[in-house]
């Protein structure tokens, strides 16, 4: 019964992508951070995996959490479990999600408040470094120089995945994707001064190339650590034991 | 000492270690965890004829330590960097009294680094005191995501951590490496932000501080604080296998270093046993800033004499050889340093 794609699995799947690794800005379903799904008449078993036992905790639990809100929200999955593998808290964890513990439940005294700061943090690194591609392509493909750049708005951006991926992560951390707002921002999303532009470039060009480069060790070690990862994510094992489908 | 092409290199490897990963040493299911990370480091980076057996990565001894890093690695010199892991390994992951037992054998080659904990208090505190009079230190290598008791981690400007900085400034101990680790307490935090870095080596201007593996992941907020201050160096350690793996991720690596800290305060280093300091020391000397990446200026002999060897040399008063320094002593702080660091 395993890989039969069914509609309730292409679901399954379809709420798994929405979830991201904060760090690496990418869904856990393309990174093979998803290692097996399960359904059933009554619930859905959804196994996780990360590259090494080390990873860090507030972001393993982050994944954790954000798949069973995204099963959830789905509908009709009857019961759902999240279970992260061969994780050094991999107990806990898997313990506070099935008791919906939350986050500060799960950990304890180790936790203070809640992950959303953390979370904050990560979506402005990914901001940032949608930016940088954004520029850096008009720098590529026009006339235009460093020095002009603090007057490129929204507009003025070629249509394409570049742009759809800046725009998103501008919702995500609250700014507008009106057509006249500049796409060079500060850390706080005001407009940045011309002579401002070129360190703030510079210093995101170093974002990017570290959640690139992060990302590429990542799924390095997962395939190294897992031997069925394929380079596409497409290594989740699927199991359909619904009666009816 | 390596030579290629006319030109003698002078080959610091600053972080070193010998270790026992055996399951006779694992205390628990983490210190195997971790020796299985460690491993799949090496098998993942490394050149495939360059990848060892299990059995042999989880103990190798120090007369394996001593051909792969000075026989056949080219080191001139090398820093233990000590890693304590008390509570994962029954006598320590690092295996300290064989490191220094080494170093203490050969102190032309080998420098032994230790460790403290801050969360011990003012035990520890007399502990570091007793280590750096019977060890010499001149450096301490300090894990700042390290599990003790119910603790996590500790961040580097809490108040006994700086209690024991200041016993370091006493004790002459002035080379402070720091490597950030996943974990940290409260978890809300991101606990490899180097914020506490930057704080520290603000107020600590006598002390020298190595952020290990150049921050990574954080790489990015490595460079900003790093940029800012004048006592703040990045060690290779991990961030050197990508010459292999991923040559142009290294370059974008190396380049952005060059960019924000300059040339005098980057450290090559292998971290053995993770690899092996020969072919990244050949890779490294062989490596250049490839085509496709014009934002970086090709990377020059003697950038890369002073990141083998001529800086560390400089932070821990190796004697070098004449014929292997540099018209101008690498280390120099008053030497030009890139745009980023002027900005």
């Amino acid at each position: 019964m395993t890989a039969v794609a069914t509609s309730v699995v292409d679901e399954i799947v379809a709420a798994l992508s929405t979830v991201t690794d904060p760090e690496l800005d990418e869904p856990i379903t393309t990174l093979g951070f998803v290692r097996s799904i399960r359904v059933d008449d009554t619930k859905v078993v959804v196994h996780l995996r990360l590259p090494t036992s080390f990873c860090s905790p507030n972001f393993a639990y982050l994944m954790a959490s954000d798949s069973v809100d995204a099963l959830r929200r789905v509908g009709g999955l009857g019961r759902v479990v999240v279970l992260l593998d061969d994780h050094h808290d991999s107990d806990k964890i898997n313990a506070g999600l099935a008791a919906d513990a939350g986050y500060v439940g799960t950990f304890g005294v180790e936790a203070e408040t809640s992950l959303d700061e953390l979370r904050r943090i990560f979506r402005h690194k990914a901001h940032t470094a949608a930016m940088e591609r954004c520029a850096e392509a008009l720098l590529k493909d026009s006339a235009m120089t460093v020095d002009d750049l603090h007057q490129v708005t929204l507009a003025d951006l070629r249509e394409g995945p570049h742009k759809e991926a800046l725009l998103r992560r501008r919702v995500a951390i609250g700014l507008g994707v009106h057509p006249d707002d500049p796409v060079l921002v500060d850390e706080d999303g005001a407009p940045l001064a011309a002579d401002a532009v070129p360190l703030r470039l510079r210093f995101a060009k170093a974002v990017r190339i570290s959640i690139e480069g992060n990302s590429h060790f990542c799924r390095g070690l997962l395939a190294t650590r897992y031997a069925d990862v394929e380079p596409d994510g497409s290594s989740i094992r699927v199991t359909n034991a619904r009666s009816t489908s | 000492m390596y030579e290629k092409n006319g030109e003698k290199y002078y080959v610091v490897d600053a972080h070193v270690h010998l270790w026992d990963g055996r399951e006779s040493n694992l205390k628990n299911v983490h210190g195997k965890q971790f020796i299985d990370c460690f491993y799949d480091y090496h098998r993942n980076l490394s050149p495939e004829d360059e990848v060892w057996d299990y059995d042999t990565y989880t103990y190798y001894g120090a007369d394996r330590l001593m051909k792969d890093v000075f026989d056949d690695g080219y080191a001139d010199h090398a820093i233990f960097q000590a890693t304590l892991l008390s509570d994962f390994y029954k006598t320590g992951f690092g295996q300290t009294e064989e490191a220094f037992g080494l170093a203490s054998k050969h102190p032309d080659k080998l420098t032994y680094n230790h460790a403290y904990d801050p969360r011990n208090g003012e035990e520890g505190l007399e502990q570091l005191r007793r280590d750096a009079e019977r060890m010499n230190l001149k450096g301490v290598k300090l894990y700042t995501a390290e599990w003790h008791g119910d603790s996590r981690g500790y961040k580097l400007d809490e108040p006994w951590s700086r209690r024991y900085l200041e016993e370091c400034l006493k004790l002459g101990i002035k080379n402070i490496h720091v490597h950030k680790g996943p974990t940290i307490r409260p978890l809300d935090r991101d606990a490899f932000d180097v914020a506490d870095i930057d704080k520290v080596a603000t107020d600590y201007l006598d002390l020298n501080f190595v952020v290990e593996h150049v921050g990574l992941p954080r790489l990015e907020d490595f460079c900003w604080i790093a940029t800012q201050e004048s006592n703040v160096y990045g060690g290779l350690a991990v961030a050197m296998p990508f010459v292999h793996a991923r040559p142009k991720y290294f370059a974008q690596i190396i380049g952005e270093l060059l960019y924000w800290l300059g040339e005098d305060k980057i450290l090559f280093a292998s971290d053995y046993a993770l690899w092996t300091p020969q072919w990244l020391v050949e890779k490294f000397v062989d490596f250049q800033i490839p085509a496709d990446l014009p934002e970086y200026a090709p990377i020059t002999t003697a950038q890369k004499k002073k990141i083998l060897g001529l800086n560390a040399a400089a932070l821990y008063d190796l004697d070098v050889p004449q014929e292997l320094r540099l018209p101008t002593d690498a280390g120099d702080t008053s030497v030009e340093v890139a745009a980023g660091a002027r900005a």
